[in-house]
């Protein structure tokens, strides 16, 4: 995105013999300066005043360091039969200018938490020294032949290996992003994050990661899956992250659901977070709260099923007469429905109709659920580690999510699935081929609304209570961001985008008030750069990029491996 | 397949009329498209409409395959009305292709005829959730079935290939395979050979004619007058929306109001016709 000007060509053949080892002292500078004390203020940015003891920002100093040189030793030197297959100088260039910009944040984030540049220890000024001289230094590097990664045959397991060592470095980092409590720190951890991932894109490793994943889908779901399974035994019994990681589930069940409206069958829903409160307020009205106004409570399982029809039921009443219009028309109907749905809870308070929600006071007081004799609210021991009340949401909203996934991607690997994707192309040729347009787009509606019902029924007894200001058209529009953000009509890049749109407002708390400035910017900068998403579904990718000949002919290599067993 | 084989072997009784479209009135607003047309195509038969640009030929076509509903008029397929709606015409049996190209073009060739069997399969959500036997079943037929027909509209190399990605003449085939994915008694092609050399032009009538050897009827829209009279067993003129003749192609051919409708003046033979400013 950044594009920082070339240098000129002349200096590059002069100099470009020096390179490699101005790079490498460059990267032992910044690793040597890791390893000495930072700041003179123990207090700031977790404590980086230790000799020899390095803080988590040094250890991360320490790994772009480490990184630098495994692509240094790739690119020319005892890795070099590695290297052939990655883009090294590429990598390292992008690895070296966020190392630069990592280093440039540390230093002003020591000035500004410790009071001036004086708390600066020499470390510090080594580190960016160093950062500076690899900078410079990559930039002279100079390309080299590559292969084609997706040519690297290698084993199986090896790949496997790869996957599992990707999950389980996702799970850390995320339990380590939860625990750091500094907003700088966040900052900077997200800076450290964004460079790797950023150098392995350039580097070639994360194409050759999209080539690896399709063959191991499944080893990839159960490696993702574990990850998130094993995440609260890395909390030690503590809720406060739980809590935020529960939310984040609700939340991207609900974005899941809106997925398959969305991401499959093309049609834009503004109003949707009514069907996510549609359900809670079934779950809610049918719990044992003393504020509950029908008196009935049947088993959960059956208040789930009931959550998800009057949900699906509310999304049929609102399809059938509004998606014979389309497109823009169909965005405001369905922002309108979501307001209505909002105003008319917020409204059957015994004033004006029966009292069915006790209005803006909502349901309070809903008591958690119970499987038998396992209450959702008690702590829990397994294996020596206390799970508490929110680890025994997020487990049971983790296996909803895993249930949504499982409709979203069956019905999109369908006959279903392929008449939404003939209706998103063209629906004129799609009615003229017999596809069931109308019948279709209803579907995707329908089961859209009933798995956020279900969802809702869940959320009701996690946030104890259900009031309408927890369902106005700022979640909509956060649903439908996370949704564009992460990768329409993919489960891990809405998932991603979830995690993002949930997690950023929770760890920037000192951002709050300018968070939908920052989601804007971050929506407007999506579009112009990769509007198909972090995370790009194929068929939407080419869809965004009509023009793009040789994207096509990509994916079509990659569409035809995929039909390969 | 073999189901549709033996509906091949039955239907194959040319003479019996197949499509009668009887006094097709469309009006849009004050302007009449289409005036009184009345079409009959017979089994196995292959029918040539042709006719000056803005005669009306696609839109006729239109409101045959109810994309537009006839202002006047009614359309029967095999004695049966039809009900002024693309999906219940191709349920009834007749699908067609688009004058400009309308390919689901990031879908690859195979998925294109598979779309093409939707309206003949019957997987619903739920089965399409829970992956019973049924769903294999039938997902298994039906990539069989769209393989089947690439190859044979010659596209059997290209299963995996996006339709974007296709060369011109090549999408045409597979519109046209995505057509008779759906199982059609009668297949409308709406110009199957614009653009295309005269070599890929001939391929076309190959393929029209082995379409007609399976058992279906075939009307072709088309400006090429040679391609249109040696491929036709009948040729329907329309000018200004209305019918100028009906005949076979020597009739047509020879008829001095086409040629005087196509270039205003009389000329010998109709590849002067074509070739003459």
């Amino acid at each position: 995105m950044i594009k920082i000007p070339d240098i000129p060509e002349s200096v590059v053949v002069r100099h470009g013999a020096k390179a490699w080892p101005l790079a490498l002292a460059g990267a032992g500078l910044l690793m040597t300066g890791s390893l000495l004390s930072w700041s003179g203020d123990p207090q700031v940015l977790g404590d980086l005043s230790i000799s020899f003891n390095p803080g988590g920002l040094q250890i991360q100093a320490l790994a772009l360091a480490l990184l630098a040189v495994v692509l240094l030793l790739a690119h020319k030197g005892p890795l070099t039969s590695l290297g052939q297959w990655a883009d090294t100088a590429l990598g390292l260039r992008a690895l070296a200018t966020w190392a630069l910009l990592f280093m440039v944040m540390v230093v002003v984030a020591i000035t500004i938490e410790a009071g001036g540049l004086i708390n600066i220890d020499p470390g510090g000024w080594i580190s960016l020294l160093g950062a500076v001289l690899l900078f410079a230094a990559a930039r002279l590097v100079l390309p080299r032949e590559t292969r084609d990664p997706a040519e690297a045959h290698l084993p199986g397991w090896s790949e496997i290996l790869v996957i599992v060592v990707l999950m389980a470095a996702i799970l850390f980092g995320t339990a380590y992003a939860l625990g750091l409590t500094d907003a700088w720190e966040f900052v900077l951890f997200l800076v450290f994050v964004t460079g790797v991932v950023i150098a392995g894109i350039r580097a070639g490793l994360l194409s050759w990661l999209g080539h690896v994943t399709p063959r191991h889908r499944h080893v990839l779901t159960l490696a993702a899956f574990a990850a998130a399974f094993f995440f609260p035994f890395t909390q030690n019994g503590s809720d406060a992250n739980m809590s935020i990681a529960s939310q984040i589930l609700i939340f991207g069940a609900a974005a899941m659901s809106l997925n398959i409206v969305v991401g499959l069958a093309g049609l834009l829903d503004l109003g949707y977070i009514a069907f996510l409160g549609a359900g809670a307020y079934v779950g809610a009205t049918l719990s044992t709260s003393a504020f509950a106004t029908i008196g009935w409570n049947p088993p959960f399982f059956v208040v789930v099923l009931l959550g998800a029809c009057v949900s699906g039921t509310l999304g049929l009443i609102i399809g059938t007469p509004t998606l014979r219009v389309s497109g823009d028309y169909l965005a405001i109907v369905t922002l309108g429905f979501g307001e209505i749905f909002r105003l008319s809870m917020f409204n059957l308070d015994g004033n004006n109709g029966p009292d069915l929600t006790h209005g803006p006071n909502g349901i309070p007081a809903i008591p958690d659920l119970a499987f038998g004799s396992f209450n959702f609210g008690d702590t829990h021991n397994v294996l020596g580690i206390p799970l508490a009340r929110f680890s025994n949401y997020y487990f049971l909203l983790l296996v909803v999510i895993a249930f949504i996934i499982l409709v979203f991607s069956r019905l999109n690997n369908s006959r279903i699935g392929r008449g939404w994707v003939a209706i998103r192309e063209d629906e004129k040729a799609a009615e003229a081929m017999g596809v069931n347009v109308f019948g279709l787009k209803i579907l995707a509606f329908v089961v859209g609304a009933f798995l956020a019902g279900m969802a809702g029924t869940i959320k009701a007894h996690q946030d104890v209570s259900v009031t309408p200001d927890q369902y106005i058209f700022l979640e909509s529009a956060f649903l439908l961001a996370a949704i564009v953000l992460g990768g329409m009509g993919t489960v891990a890049g809405v998932m991603i985008g979830a995690v993002i749109l949930k997690l950023l407002p929770e760890k920037l708390r000192f951002f709050s008030d300018y968070r939908l400035l920052l989601f804007g910017l971050l929506l407007v900068l999506m579009m112009r750069f990769r509007p198909e998403g972090l995370v790009a579904s194929k068929r939407r990718q080419l869809e965004f990029h009509e023009e793009d000949e040789g994207l096509a002919v990509r994916v079509e290599g990659e569409f035809a491996e995929e039909v390969k067993p | 397949m073999t189901m549709a084989a033996e509906t091949v072997e039955a239907s194959r009784s040319p003479g019996v009329p197949l499509l009668q479209a009887d006094g097709v009135i469309m009006r849009f607003g004050g302007l009449t498209a289409v005036n009184n047309v009345s079409m009959t195509v017979n089994e196995g038969e292959i029918l040539g409409l042709i006719g000056p640009n803005g005669a009306g030929k696609t839109t006729f076509f239109n409101c045959l395959t109810g994309l537009y509903k006839p202002t006047e008029g009614q359309v029967r397929l095999s004695g049966v009305a039809l009900a002024p709606k693309p999906r219940a015409v191709v349920e009834a049996g007749m699908a067609r292709t688009f004058q400009n190209i309308r390919l689901f073009a990031n879908m690859t060739a195979l998925e294109n005829v598979m779309v093409g069997r939707y309206c003949r399969t019957s997987s619903g959500a739920l089965t399409s959730i829970l992956r019973g036997p049924k769903f294999k079943r039938e997902e298994a037929e039906t990539r069989a079935r769209a393989q089947e027909l690439l190859e044979f509209v010659g596209l059997g190399t290209s299963t995996d290939h996006l339709a974007r990605n296709l060369p011109y003449g090549n999408q045409r085939r597979l519109e046209i395979a995505r057509a008779l994915a759906t199982d059609p008694k009668l297949v409308l092609l709406d110009e199957p050979t614009a653009g295309m050399n005269p070599l890929e032009t001939r391929q076309a009538s190959d393929l029209i004619f082995k379409i007609r050897d399976t058992g279906l009827a075939v009307v072709v829209i088309e400006h090429d007058m040679r391609f249109i009279f040696n491929l036709c067993d009948r040729v329907l003129c329309l000018v200004r929306g209305e019918t100028l003749v009906e005949g076979t192609p020597d009739e047509v051919q020879s008829d001095p109001r086409v040629i005087e409708a196509y270039i205003g003046t009389g000329t010998d033979t109709d590849e002067d016709a074509e070739d003459s400013p």
